[in-house]
């Protein structure tokens, strides 16, 4: 059942999106991906969509999700899923294990989980610009403008401090990439 | 995000005070889920308890839900126009790049101790190899592994210190 599948796979999701926004995009890929549900292609699309809309990306990408595949109640599902365990969690700290952020045991489980996390989107987001740089799975061919594209992109975002004295937002490199599509394919 | 609730919450409607904001924030960034989220809650209990917790985690998700469930409606005939096509041809390309920066900030935050690195590098290729080979692995067994290294650690440094303490 669709309902049931949504909701345990963004319960997990909501588990384990350790340190902030972007921890739950390859949680969630691993999800959707896994299960089918959606193309990477896809799924890049909405990632550029949420980031684009308020709200965090983990909910705008399980509303997503649980829209395309159960309509209004897969939505409803999935947003409730992804939430109810930072909710659930926030609850407990509060009333029943007030001094467990203090305990030095779950300091030192936090300690682990934050830099595997930062390896894990690191990851994936290098894996995003292989898959759309080269036949990444077959034989490695390099599409070149996409390549030299992505470069272009990848200094702005991280070149640009010192050459426009301010830093690129999110949303206008997506402007710039978009305005870069339109006129190179 | 965190500077629109700080606004609304500790300066205008002075539901928390600054203090209680910033241990707030410690908390926010050591349990699952986005801060706003954690915040909502947590802000929510404080004032009214259970049901404040319920109402201000609903209203807080409300607007990305309408959002995202309208855009969800008409997106996949949106896509399928030409120039918006190509547009998000683009921007693909642009995701990936937004990603790993937003990884590289985050490095910027943390403590650089030899078992944070490492753990970091070892994290990051297995699941480079793990997307690249389309292996099937999960990054939540990857994220168990860490917890538990880094705790095995803990109690290792901690028998340590007790030990040299003794002498």
């Amino acid at each position: 059942m669709i309902y049931l599948e949504l909701f345990l796979g963004f319960l997990r999701v909501g588990c384990f999106a350790f340190g902030g926004a972007y921890s739950a995009i390859p949680l969630i890929r691993d999800v959707v991906i896994s299960a089918g549900w959606l193309t990477d292609d896809a799924l890049t699309d909405m990632i550029a969509v949420s980031e684009s809309t308020p709200g965090p990306i983990m909910i705008n990408l399980a509303t997503y999700v649980g829209s395309v595949k159960g309509g209004f109640l897969g939505s409803a599902v999935a947003t409730f899923a992804v939430v109810l365990p930072s909710f659930v969690i926030i609850l407990l700290v509060m009333v029943i294990f007030r001094r467990l952020m203090h305990e030095p045991c779950v300091k030192a489980v936090i300690d682990g989980l934050i830099p595997c996390v930062i390896g894990i989107i690191s990851a994936v987001g290098g894996y995003m610009m292989l898959r759309c740089c080269f036949a990444t799975g077959t034989d490695w061919t390099p599409d070149f403008k996409a390549l030299l594209l992505t470069l272009f992109l990848a200094f702005l975002m991280f070149g640009s401090k010192p050459v426009f004295r301010r830093k690129m937002s999110p949303i206008t490199l997506i402007l710039v990439s978009a305005v870069l599509g339109i006129v190179f394919y | 995000m965190l500077a629109i609730i700080e606004n609304i919450c500790v300066e205008r409607k002075r539901w928390i005070s600054p203090d209680e904001m910033a241990r707030l924030t410690v908390v926010a960034e050591s349990t699952p889920g986005p801060i706003a989220i954690n915040c909502a809650t947590y802000i929510g209990y404080r004032i009214a308890g259970f049901a404040g917790a319920v109402f201000a985690t609903l209203g807080i998700v409300l607007p990305s839900f309408v959002i995202i469930f309208s855009i969800s409606r008409f997106l996949d005939n949106f896509l399928e126009i030409g120039i918006v096509a190509s547009a998000f041809r683009g921007i693909r390309l642009a995701i990936g790049v937004l990603i790993f920066e937003a990884a590289v900030k985050m490095m910027r935050k943390i403590k650089r101790d030899a078992m944070s690195v490492t753990i970091l590098v070892i994290s990051f290729l297995v699941m480079l190899a793990v997307d690249l080979f389309a292996w099937n692995f999960s990054s939540v067994s990857l994220m168990l592994a860490a917890a538990f290294v880094s705790l095995t650690v803990f109690y290792l440094r901690k028998r340590g210190a007790g030990g040299s303490e003794r002498q």
